[in-house]
């Protein structure tokens, strides 16, 4: 494999896709800005508590406030139907970090300087999602010990609770590249910081809170195909918690695990290509 | 001939630019910009803000693409082979591009191994960097915690990392304190005695002068003269100001100042000063100055012989005064052309 990519021994410049070692310096590239990340987050742990905090708040107030008061159709405890919908929430927040340190390289020079060296532009990106990955695992793992501690039980065996997570990281992953797409597209920290509000009500017209049933007919239609009520219907799913349904619900609540691969497969797709797209180009 | 593979550079001059042109929607920000910086040499672009000084930068650093023109940086063209020119060059901005949440010793470290140097490698040259220009002590300290001189000196240092044979300074000292200017000035001395070739912009003349072996003066995209500091200056002359303690004595001490520069004098009445900038060829002397006066009869509060600076540079060489700018407001002195 290696021989047949070898650059011309002879003749014009090779082209530089030719050479040897590409991938595996694009692979160090990605693990090199993983670490950059990474070193971030050592310096200021406060960072992984403080993406607790939105989930943890929201459970106090719809878990125990609102949710002291409700009554989920189909019976069930409420912060059971609750806990998935706060899992979903942490992974649809990978919007955030994202958007705001793409924001922030740009406007700190990081960016140009990165794209001034011989770097893999899609592992540049790639290394910033994949230290989210594994920062939000270890978010995402604190939520279900809150969760289980709060009443909140997984049903069907770990497997399925392992397929969830997995569900739920790859979300979160998707999320990153949107948010570094917005980032980039944005190219200003305050701006970005701004638009990162917004996350919340896109969150809320789901079926994360409450489910879509009673929702006023034209609210129901916009929620219930949200990408993101596919992912809390998938992670209901697969944890064995209730997730009622109305007879009439669409196609991506009734098969909510594939629906959200096909979701994710397709906005990666998109916004994949136009981050990189994004990235090389920027002030050209 | 020079084979394709391992060299990082090749024969001729590092730095060949033949007419660009680079336009930012209805921005023309170069028009045919010509420069050639050869080996080991240090080539100032001085300019106003909005002159197209970054944008050239830009270019030549592959951050953005020529709409004209033929870019060639280590013998390497920007566009077609921008991957080599890549790994040849040192970039250092506007402003300090560097993590501010991490340590100054790790930028160095991932910058080292983003240039593919291993993490040993990596770790080598950064402590190195951190010793020789001494920042070993705030090496483990986060870069939040540096002073502005510092992240310059940091910055400046990360693009020191490959030992990049042709290295790029925009504006490396504005903003600075003298000392830490001084201390990025002898880097850059260093540097150049080492063998790199430097290409730096700046909107000071003094800066310029101190460092470049060549200046380009650089308005509306173009290069309007080039040459070694002292032959640019010695094109400019020596601005005279004097301070009349009297308002009745402009017409005298206009002809002495022009007879005595042999240049045209400016009247700016409400502060009673009179200026004029002398023939290159004329020298004239601060006690010459005032014996003339004296010798007509002109009363002054004050005289005296400045350097030439920028704006005398700009209205030698077009006529008008440097247009001032706000910092990063680059198209006001941009007209397109339809």
């Amino acid at each position: 494999m290696t021989t047949t990519l070898t650059a011309p021994a002879t003749g014009r410049q090779g082209p530089v896709a030719a050479e040897p070692g590409r991938l595996r310096r694009a692979l160090s590239d990605s693990m090199t800005l993983t670490l950059r990340i990474l070193l971030y987050y050592r310096h200021s742990p406060g960072l992984i508590a403080a993406s607790l905090a939105a989930p943890l708040a929201m459970l106090l107030v719809f878990g125990y406030i609102f949710g002291s008061a409700m009554q989920v159709p189909g019976g069930g405890s409420y912060r059971a139907y609750l806990m998935p919908g706060l899992f979903v929430l942490v992974a649809v927040n990978g919007v955030v970090p994202s958007m705001v340190g793409a924001a922030r390289d740009i406007g700190r020079g990081v960016t140009d300087r990165l794209r001034s060296m011989p770097i893999s532009r899609p592992a540049a990106l790639l290394g910033q999602t994949l230290a989210d990955l594994l920062v939000s695992a270890v978010v995402l793992a604190m939520m279900v010990g809150v969760g289980l501690t709060t009443g909140w039980r997984i049903h069907d065996g770990v497997p399925r609770a392992l397929a969830a997570l997995a569900l739920l990281l790859l979300f979160r992953f998707v999320m990153n590249w949107v948010g570094i797409w917005l980032g980039l597209l944005v190219g200003r920290e305050d701006i970005a910081g701004q638009l990162s509000v917004l996350v919340f009500p896109i969150g809320m017209v789901t079926n994360v809170f409450v489910p879509t049933g009673g929702l006023p007919a034209w609210l129901r239609l916009v929620a219930e195909w949200n990408p993101i009520s596919a992912v809390a219907a998938a992670t209901r799913e697969l944890f064995g918690n209730a997730h009622p349904l109305g007879a009439d619900a669409p196609w991506p609540l009734r098969h909510p695990v594939v629906a959200t691969l096909a979701w994710s497969a397709l906005l990666l797709a998109v916004v994949g290509p136009l981050a990189v797209r994004r990235f090389t180009t920027h002030g050209r | 001939m020079s084979l394709p593979g391992n060299d990082t550079t090749r024969d001729g001059p590092p730095i060949v630019v033949e007419g660009l042109h680079k336009r930012f929607g209805s921005t023309h920000a170069l028009r045919g910009l010509d420069l050639t910086v050869p080996a080991g040499t240090v080539c100032g672009l001085l300019g106003p803000n909005g002159a197209g000084k970054t944008t050239a930068v830009r270019v030549l650093a592959t951050l953005a693409a020529p709409d004209a023109g033929r870019v060639r940086v280590a013998g390497f063209d920007v566009v077609r082979e921008a991957d080599r020119v890549r790994r040849t060059i040192g970039l250092a901005g506007q402003h300090a591009a560097l993590d501010e949440g991490i340590t100054g010793r790790d930028n160095l470290h991932l910058v080292g191994r983003l240039h593919h140097l291993g993490a040993r490698g990596a770790r080598r040259r950064a402590d190195e960097l951190l010793d020789r220009f001494g920042l070993t002590e705030a090496a483990d300290r986060l870069v939040r915690t540096y002073s502005g001189g510092m992240r310059r000196r940091l910055d400046l240092i990360a693009s020191l990392v490959t030992r990049p044979a042709v290295l790029f300074l925009d504006e490396p000292t504005t903003g600075l304190d003298p000392r830490s200017r001084n201390d990025i000035w002898s880097t850059v001395r260093e540097l150049s005695a080492e063998g790199t070739t430097v290409l730096l912009t700046t909107q000071y003349l003094d800066e310029a002068d101190q460092l470049a072996d060549d200046i380009a003066v650089v308005d509306h995209g173009r290069v309007i003269a080039s040459g070694p500091p002292e032959r640019l200056k010695a094109t400019i002359g020596t601005r005279v100001e004097v301070t009349l303690a009297d308002s009745g004595h402009f017409a005298t001490a206009a002809c002495v100042l022009s007879a005595l520069t042999g240049g045209e004098s400016s009247l700016d009445e409400a502060e009673r000063r009179i200026a004029a900038t002398t023939d290159p060829d004329r020298s004239v002397t601060l006690p010459g100055l005032i014996r003339e006066l004296d010798a007509a009869g002109v009363a002054t509060l004050d005289a005296a012989l400045r350097r030439p600076s920028l704006d005398d540079v700009f209205l030698a060489l077009t006529g008008r005064t440097a247009p001032e700018h706000p910092a990063g407001s680059g198209p006001a002195l941009e007209r397109t052309t339809r």
